[in-house]
């Protein structure tokens, strides 16, 4: 029975992800972006998952993580020559480097977890408000660095002729990767700790748990998670320095609160709801036909509904779309057996 | 402390800043400390660090846009935006603040960053991304000379404006029942319950009183930077949240002194620094943040120890 929750708490959110895929791979290309688009989604919010959700601590500053794994992808695979046109600057071993889509993939993932230890390692000790606050200084800090420093990036140039690996199925096994990962750390000895923490904090410290220790490890792992993500956004999209600061940290905290902060099927559902109700709206945004009428909303409206859905989820149900629980079938058994 | 920070710094600097820098500072000091009045003052009653104060006050400068657009005069259109402000912020509070109040902190900042957006989206659907001119009070802009130096009215009437309002606030808070109120909720908002302070009462004064202020702001600000896009004081907002937390932010006083101090000493470092080493200048302040949430978490001008939580 445990094992059968255990393994319904991993299938369903695959399950849900390879559907979107497979979907994905049936619509007409220009509609498979919005797809993509919805499945890199996934991997950012579940990273951010991976340590707002254990730990119940707010971070205001994963997307710095996920910058730099963008900037770390980006820089290491755009190929020598083209370098110099818009990223004039660069250290020399910078320069002279070029590694492949994996590698650079898994060295944005650990450039990020080194960078994401750092940080936690002062920052790891605050809470509530004050972790908040912190973790925004160090999204306004890594912008800010990543945006006039041109010795490690394009500074406010966009990332151009970096391979576009990131195709349907790139995007479908990264965000499968993250997922797993996610489970295995939310199943081990140590997930199992950092949520004792979050329920009760005083009780997980009398039983021996380190919150420190344990918030560490969840926010470099994290920070890893998103250092990926970023690195699969950037062999996406040809990006800039503001496509990872405020209005994504926003969208996928939106995306976190709205499917509920505390499951990995929280995240997951979250990820891909709002990227579908974004994705609807921007095409509506352009004239959408719905059942034989043209539905028209200007331009600018996605923001507005996926912000106003946010709130609302806040003010009516603060748990989130799932109630920030893992799908199970307990209630429905639960009925039949009455029954 | 503040002050002593100044005369530190401008000695530090040398004759690079004059006086005309000086006092523009003092200006862009004044507005920050009216923001950091507002920030701090619903922080006080209501633990809740509002995100979309710069929102606020982007809603009031388009409302002067709006009227300076169709030829109101100046009076009619700091009307409006006094309207604007208080009507939005009193909704925010009934519709967002009231319902959340016994949710924790961090729940709370998350509502505020989504109001922020809320509102900022709603600008750009209505207004577009190039926003709109604010002209009707353009002629503050102008200097007048005292003594040997031209120093522009706008900072004059910034200062002025900033010690009234300041003055008139302290006031209220001694003065008053309902600034006791206020200030037994800001202390502990259960007790003050149970002691008869009428929790609705006490946070829909603050958010007045901050609603306010964000207007008088939207006056002083739209002079300064006249063209008002969506997301206009967006930037000064997160700069002043980082000088409320650095002042301190459990208490008026300091989180005000905060908010002037950072808003002084970027507009010194703006105006005396080239931008080559300006640039860094947000590194350099949140770098100030979390060292101090770090090693003084009550504040730089707080003395003794606030309860942070720490783990």
């Amino acid at each position: 029975m445990r094992a059968a929750r255990g393994a319904l708490e991993l299938a369903a959110p695959v399950a849900l992800v390879t559907g979107a895929a497979l979907l994905g791979a049936l619509v007409s290309r220009s509609t498979e972006i919005y797809f993509i688009n919805a499945l890199v989604a996934v991997s950012m919010v579940v990273a951010i998952y991976v340590f707002v959700g254990n730990s119940g601590v707010l971070s205001f500053g994963h997307i710095s993580f996920v910058a730099v794994g963008v900037w770390t992808a980006g820089v290491l695979s755009v190929p020598e020559q083209e370098k110099p046109a818009f990223m004039p600057y660069l250290f020399d071993f910078l320069s002279d480097t070029t590694v492949g889509n994996i590698p650079s993939l898994l060295a944005a993932g650990l450039v990020a977890a080194a960078f994401a230890l750092l940080v936690g390692l002062p920052l790891m000790r605050l809470s509530g408000l004050a972790a908040g606050i912190a973790t925004f200084a160090v999204l306004e800090i890594t912008n800010n660095i990543l945006r006039y420093y041109e010795r490690v990036g394009p500074g406010l140039n966009t990332f151009s002729s970096v391979p576009e690996t990131t195709d349907l199925r790139q995007a479908a096994i990264g965000a499968l990767v993250v997922i797993v990962a996610a489970f295995a750390y939310q199943r081990s000895r140590f997930g199992r700790q950092l949520r004792a923490t979050r329920e009760d904090p005083a009780a997980a410290r009398a039983v021996g748990v380190s919150i420190y220790r344990q918030r560490l490890g969840a926010f470099a792992l994290s920070g890893f998670l998103a250092g990926l993500a970023g690195g699969l956004y950037v062999h996406f999209l040809p990006i800039n320095v503001d496509a990872v600061y405020l209005d994504l940290t926003f969208i996928t905290l939106a995306m976190l609160v709205i499917g509920g902060t505390t499951s990995l099927w929280g995240a997951v559902v979250g990820a891909l709801a709002v990227s579908a109700l974004d994705s609807v709206l921007a095409n509506a945004e352009n004239g959408l036909e719905l059942l034989g009428r043209t539905l028209e909303v200007p331009a600018g409206t996605r923001i507005v509904v996926v912000s106003a859905l946010m709130a609302l989820v806040l003010i009516l149900r603060p748990s989130g779309l799932t109630g920030g629980r893992e799908l199970s079938f307990d209630p429905l058994w639960r009925k039949l057996r009455a029954s | 402390m503040s002050c002593l920070l100044a005369s530190g710094l401008s000695d530090f600097l040398g004759d690079a800043v004059d006086l005309q820098v000086q006092v523009d500072a003092i200006g862009l000091g004044a507005i920050f400390a009216l923001m950091a009045v507002g920030i701090g003052l619903v922080f006080g009653v209501l633990r809740l660090v509002n995100f979309a104060y710069g929102q606020l006050i982007m809603a009031g400068a388009f409302a002067l846009a709006f009227a300076s657009d169709r030829g109101w005069p100046v009076w009619g259109g700091i009307a409006l935006c006094f309207v604007v402000v208080i009507v939005l912020s009193l909704a925010m509070e009934r519709a967002v603040f009231r319902p959340l109040r016994t949710q924790s902190p961090a729940v709370m900042l998350i509502a505020t960053f989504a109001v922020a957006f809320l509102l900022q989206s709603i600008a750009l659907l209505w207004f577009g991304p190039l926003g709109k001119t604010a002209a009707s009070l353009a002629e503050l802009n102008r200097p007048v000379t005292i003594g040997e130096v031209d120093i522009r009215k706008i900072a004059i009437v910034s200062i002025v404006t900033a010690a009234v309002c300041l003055g008139l606030l302290m006031l209220l808070l001694n003065r008053t029942s309902l600034g006791l109120h206020m200030r037994a909720a800001a202390m502990d908002f259960q007790t003050a319950r149970l002691v008869g302070v009428r929790a609705n009462l006490v946070s829909a004064a603050a958010v007045l009183i901050a609603g306010v202020l964000a207007a008088i702001v939207a006056v002083l600000l739209t002079v300064q930077f006249p063209t008002v896009t969506p997301t206009f004081a967006l930037r000064e907002t997160i700069i002043v949240l980082a000088g409320v937390v650095v002042g301190g932010m459990t208490r008026l006083l300091p989180a005000t002194l905060g908010g002037f101090a950072i808003g002084y000493v970027s507009g010194l470092l703006g105006g005396a620094l080239p931008t080559a080493q300006s640039q860094y200048l947000p590194t350099f302040v949140f770098g100030l943040v979390i060292l101090v949430l770090l090693v003084r978490p009550g504040g730089l001008f707080l003395r003794g120890r606030a309860a942070v939580e720490r783990v």
